[in-house]
C-alpha cells in the first residue's frame, strides 16, 4: 500500500459530511485526489481519517448565481472548462483552467479542490482573487461565505477551519479585459510565475505564499519570491515584469 | 465496479490504489504504473468514459463505476482497436512501457475530438511521457487513429 493508514469515510449528504468532519480528529477531504492522492501516494500527508465527498448527490453543479458562476464541490475541471455558462458569464475561468495540469487530471480534479490546496503557484487561487470571488463553507454551525482576499492564508493554508466543507467557489462575471499568462519549464507543469488580470486588476502567483495583488505599473514593488533549481528569485521578478507588461499591452 | 464489462467487489482495504487493484488482485498488468504520482501518465484508464490516473484514485471510489483498461479494447484473438491498430502502423512505441497510457488516452480524446487539429492531438497527449520515441511518431498515430476510427 502506498499511502499510509487511514480510515475512509464516504459521506452521502453535506450534512453527514460536516458531522463527520466535526467529530473527526486529524480528517482530510478527498474530492478529485489530484493534490491529495500524490501526498498520500508520498506518505508527505498521513491524515487519520479521510473523508471522501464524490458520494454526495447534487454537489456537482455549475450555475449562474448572482451574475456570476457558481462551482460546486464536485464539479470537475473539464466540466467547467467545457461549460457553455462559464463561456459566457466568466471567460477567464475557462482560460485558466486550460492552463492546469492536463485534461486527464481536469477530468478528476474540481475547482473547489484546487482552492482549498491553495498550492501558492496554482492558477485557480490568482483567478479567485483577481476577479474578487468567494468560496460558500458548510460546517455544523451552518454556512458561511470566505472572500477571495481572505481565503488564502499561506502557502497550502486557508482560511476554513478543520471541520468546514468547502461546498462552492463563487466566480463574479467578468467582461472586461482579462487574461492569464505563465511561464513553466514544461507545459502542465506549476509555474514559476504567472499573472491573473481582470480589467485594472492583477494577481500574482508563484511568487510568493499565498496568491498577492500587484500593481500593473510596478508588479515586482515588495515581492521577495523564493528561489529553486527551476528558477532564481531575480528570473521570477523578471517573469513578473514581463509576463504584466504582456497581460496589460492589449 | 465493472472492470472491462465485468463485475468485481471492490478491495477490502481503502488504501488499495486502483492502479494496483486493477495489476495486483485483478491480475489486469497492462495498466502500467511508472511514477505513481499522477505525472507519468501510464495508468491511464477511462473511468465511465473518461480518461484518469488509476494511480490518482482509490479502488473503493470505482464501486459502482465502469473501469475500461487497456485489455478492455480488443477482446484477445480479435483485430485491434482502431488506436492500437494506427500505433502499430506509426511505430508509435519502441519499449511499450509508457503505450497503454497513451492509448487509453488518446481513446478519451477521439471521443471528445473524432478530428484533432495538431494542436488537439499535442494537448490530449501532453499528460503522458515517453522516454523512447520524441513523440513524432505517436502524435502520426493520433492522426491515422482518427482516420481508422471514421
Amino acid at each position: 500500500m502506498k499511502p499510509a493508514r487511514f480510515e475512509y469515510h464516504a459521506p452521502r449528504s453535506v450534512e453527514e459530511a460536516c458531522a463527520l468532519l466535526a467529530s473527526l480528529e486529524d480528517a482530510k477531504v478527498l474530492a478529485g485526489g489530484q493534490s491529495l492522492v500524490p501526498l498520500l501516494n508520498f506518505r508527505l500527508a498521513r491524515p487519520a481519517h479521510l473523508v471522501d465527498i464524490n458520494r454526495i448527490a447534487n454537489l456537482d453543479r455549475i450555475y449562474e448565481r448572482d451574475g456570476g458562476v457558481a462551482v460546486q464541490a464536485l464539479a470537475r475541471q473539464s466540466g467547467v472548462e467545457d461549460s457553455e455558462l462559464a463561456a459566457r458569464v466568466c471567460p477567464l475561468l475557462p482560460a485558466a483552467l486550460r492552463q492546469v495540469a492536463h485534461r486527464v487530471i481536469r477530468n478528476r480534479g474540481t475547482v473547489c479542490g484546487s482552492l482549498a490546496h491553495a498550492d501558492p503557484a496554482s492558477e485557480l487561487p490568482a483567478v479567485l482573487l483577481a476577479l474578487n470571488g468567494h468560496v460558500v463553507v458548510a460546517s455544523t454551525r451552518g454556512q458561511r461565505i470566505i472572500p477571495a482576499a481572505e481565503l488564502f492564508t499561506s502557502v497550502m493554508q486557508t482560511g476554513l477551519a478543520q471541520d468546514e466543507l468547502m461546498v462552492e467557489a463563487w466566480f463574479p462575471g467578468a467582461h472586461g479585459k482579462y487574461g492569464i499568462a505563465e511561464e513553466s519549464r514544461r507545459h502542465g507543469d506549476f509555474a514559476l510565475a504567472g499573472g491573473v488580470r481582470y480589467g485594472d486588476r492583477l494577481a500574482l502567483f508563484g511568487v510568493a505564499a499565498t496568491p498577492v495583488m500587484a500593481d500593473p505599473r510596478n508588479p515586482t514593488n515588495g515581492l521577495q519570491p523564493s528561489g529553486d533549481l527551476e528558477a532564481t528569485p531575480e528570473f521570477r521578478l523578471h517573469l513578473v515584469q514581463t509576463l504584466t507588461e504582456r497581460l496589460f499591452a492589449a | 465496479m465493472k472492470v472491462n464489462g465485468v463485475v468485481h467487489p471492490a478491495p477490502a482495504d481503502p488504501r488499495r490504489l486502483l492502479s494496483d487493484h486493477l495489476r495486483h488482485d485483478l491480475g489486469l498488468t497492462g495498466t502500467h504504473v511508472g511514477c505513481e504520482h499522477g505525472v507519468c501518465g501510464c495508468c491511464t484508464v477511462l473511468f465511465d468514459g473518461a480518461p484518469v490516473r488509476s494511480c490518482l484514485m482509490l479502488a473503493v471510489q470505482a464501486e459502482g463505476h465502469e473501469v475500461t483498461t487497456i485489455e478492455g479494447l480488443a477482446a484477445p484473438g480479435s483485430p485491434l482497436h482502431p488506436v492500437q491498430q494506427a500505433f502499430h502502423e506509426c511505430h508509435g512505441l519502441q519499449c511499450g512501457f509508457c503505450t497503454p497510457g497513451f492509448v487509453m488516452s488518446v481513446v478519451g480524446l477521439l471521443r471528445e475530438h473524432p478530428n484533432p487539429t495538431e494542436a488537439q492531438v499535442d494537448e490530449g497527449i501532453a499528460g503522458n511521457l515517453c522516454r523512447c520515441t520524441g513523440y513524432a511518431s505517436i502524435r502520426r498515430a493520433v492522426i491515422r487513429a482518427a482516420e481508422l476510427t471514421k
